[in-house]
């Protein structure tokens, strides 16, 4: 199996594993408890929180684990949402985000809170004047996702923050897709909170983090015991922890080596889907993407049945088109990049990781014009336009 | 996801392509919904003789629209008008629930194609059928 949606999920890694292993049956002792053998847990919680804390530059006290990458969004946007709900109740974001992000603002829209949604250019990033024209004087919160996962753009940030830092507002990133892929440095850039998922870079499923500067006003998000420094109650998932802590350590080691051979692999992607298969078009911007990611829609076919075409062929790759989001839209990200819906449809994702090799692309690369050409020959879509040409 | 019997008739489609001079053609859908079907017959002696069809859509649009024009090829008008989206979801052991408006699209497609037969053989016959599903794809019911 070519494994091509690493945008989606990634395997963790081996020596991850090995690292977590113990703390299933053998270590299990639960961080609160006062006795030793509970505080080795305790211990490799901190071990982990300390490697989280070295991959963005901060302290480790500014780290706190969540369940997972959503959690991590929804408590950072509704957290300060109601703790400075003394001082507004408007919160700017843009429409490409992601899920966790969007459906947590339109939730906080219900509860009385007013939203900015940013529009995007053709390529997917914010316009800063637009950004500033957006700001009021009850802005309390600017939450705008380091990388998108569709389309991969890569948002100027550090501009981001200096505005939100200029207007005296706490600036989010949901860095959960550029963890392993982009240098991030949270004070260089000037983020206030980021949220990052374990299993997007070799970690394990079902934890996440979030990074919260010291001094910003947040309320909790889960009430219950003292953990995390009573910000986040819950019996801490200490194998979990432990492997997000690895994963982070690994993913984020000589991290230019590792971001330019996933490079070429994209780069060889789209320029052999560009000069292979006619109509079509890349979406996200040119250079500012995500190392791994490669996002083109196809004219006159639908994108699922390319997306099971490829999987008879052993590849395993994802696409924004309606029937594969369960819903009768396409993509909100490339609706809002100016894809018509009829052509959103055909959008297929390929996201590249550290697993993959050139090999893997040469395959996708000699099996796609094929798959592509073979829906085309079936669509009535392709049939007028050749009528009409 | 798909049953083989849907997986069959997506992989292997029966039927795709165009009839030169068919009797009937009848497209239904739109490209802002993600599903196009269009369906061609040839009709000898008010017996479909011939179905084919183009689609855009998903695995389960193709698999439907392989499915209809199978199901009445061989058949009288009558008997084709009679084709229900029921039936052609269970000659292809069912679809998942998202999906089963692929096979009102087919039931549809096979619908417009005979009424552009009766129309264009002066035949003056409306064919009776509506969706009723759902108020997104823009079609007329």
């Amino acid at each position: 199996m070519i494994y091509f949606d690493n945008a989606a999920t990634t395997p963790v890694k081996k020596e991850v594993l090995d690292a977590m292993l113990p703390y299933f049956s053998e270590k299990f002792g639960n961080a609160s408890s006062v006795y030793q053998f509970g505080q080795q847990s305790a211990t490799a919680i901190l071990e982990a929180r300390q490697k989280v804390a070295d991959a963005l530059c901060c302290k480790p006290g500014e780290i706190f684990f969540t369940g997972c990458g959503s959690e991590a969004d929804n408590w950072a946007i509704k957290g300060v949402a109601y703790a400075n709900r003394n001082k507004g109740k408007h919160i700017i974001t843009t429409a490409i985000e992601h899920h966790a992000v969007l459906h947590t603002c339109q939730y906080l829209e219900k509860q009385g809170f007013e939203v900015t949604y940013l529009p995007v250019d053709e390529y997917g990033k914010i316009r800063l004047d637009e950004l500033k024209a957006a700001i009021r004087e009850d802005t309390v919160l600017i939450s705008v996702m380091f990388a998108n996962n569709e389309i991969g753009t890569i948002q100027p940030i550090k501009e981001i923050a200096e505005i939100a830092k200029e207007y005296n507002i706490l600036f989010h990133t949901d860095a959960v897709q550029a963890i392993g892929a982009v240098s991030i440095n949270v004070n260089e850039l000037g983020i206030d909170l980021l949220s990052l998922s374990g299993h997007k870079f070799g970690g394990p499923k079902g934890v996440g983090a979030l990074y919260i500067r010291s001094g910003v006003r947040i309320d909790n998000f889960m009430h219950g015991g003292g953990q995390e420094r009573f910000k986040r109650a819950g019996t801490e998932n200490t194998a979990g922890i432990v492997g997000l802590g690895e994963a982070i350590k690994l993913a984020t080691e000589n991290l230019s080596e590792k971001t330019e051979k996933i490079k070429s692999i994209r780069d060889y992607i789209i320029t052999n889907i560009e000069e292979k298969i006619p109509y079509c078009r890349l979406n996200g911007h040119p250079t500012d993407r995500l190392c791994g990611n490669v996002n083109f829609c196809f004219e006159f076919i639908e994108g699922e049945g390319m997306l099971l075409l490829l999987d008879m062929n052993g590849i395993s790759a994802s696409s924004g088109s309606a029937c594969t989001s369960g819903s009768l839209d396409p993509s909100h990200v490339l609706l809002a990049i100016g894809i018509p819906h009829g052509i959103a449809h055909g959008s297929l994702r390929v996201s590249i990781g550290e697993i993959n090799t050139m090999a893997d692309a040469e395959k996708l690369i000699e099996v796609l014009p094929g798959i592509i050409q073979r829906l085309r020959d079936m669509s009535p879509l392709y049939e007028e336009h050749l009528k009409n040409n | 996801m798909y049953s083989e019997k849907v997986m069959d008739h997506f992989s292997n489609p029966r039927n795709v392509g165009e009839i030169e001079n068919a009797d009937g053609v009848g497209q239904v859908g739109n490209a802002k919904c993600g599903d196009i079907m269009k369906i061609y017959l040839k009709v000898e002696n008010d017996i479909i003789v011939d179905a084919k069809f183009k689609t855009f859509g998903c695995g389960a649009a193709i698999a439907t629209s392989s499915m209809a024009t199978e199901l009445v090829k061989g058949k009288t008008i009558d008997e084709a008008l009679k084709l229900t989206n029921k039936a052609v979801m269970e000659a292809l052991d069912g679809l998942p629930p998202v999906k089963v408006h692929c096979s009102v699209l087919a039931e549809e497609a096979i619908a417009a194609a005979i009424q552009n037969y009766y129309d264009t053989h002066g035949i003056d016959k409306k064919v009776a059928k509506s969706c009723g599903h759902c108020d997104s794809c823009g079609c007329e019911h």
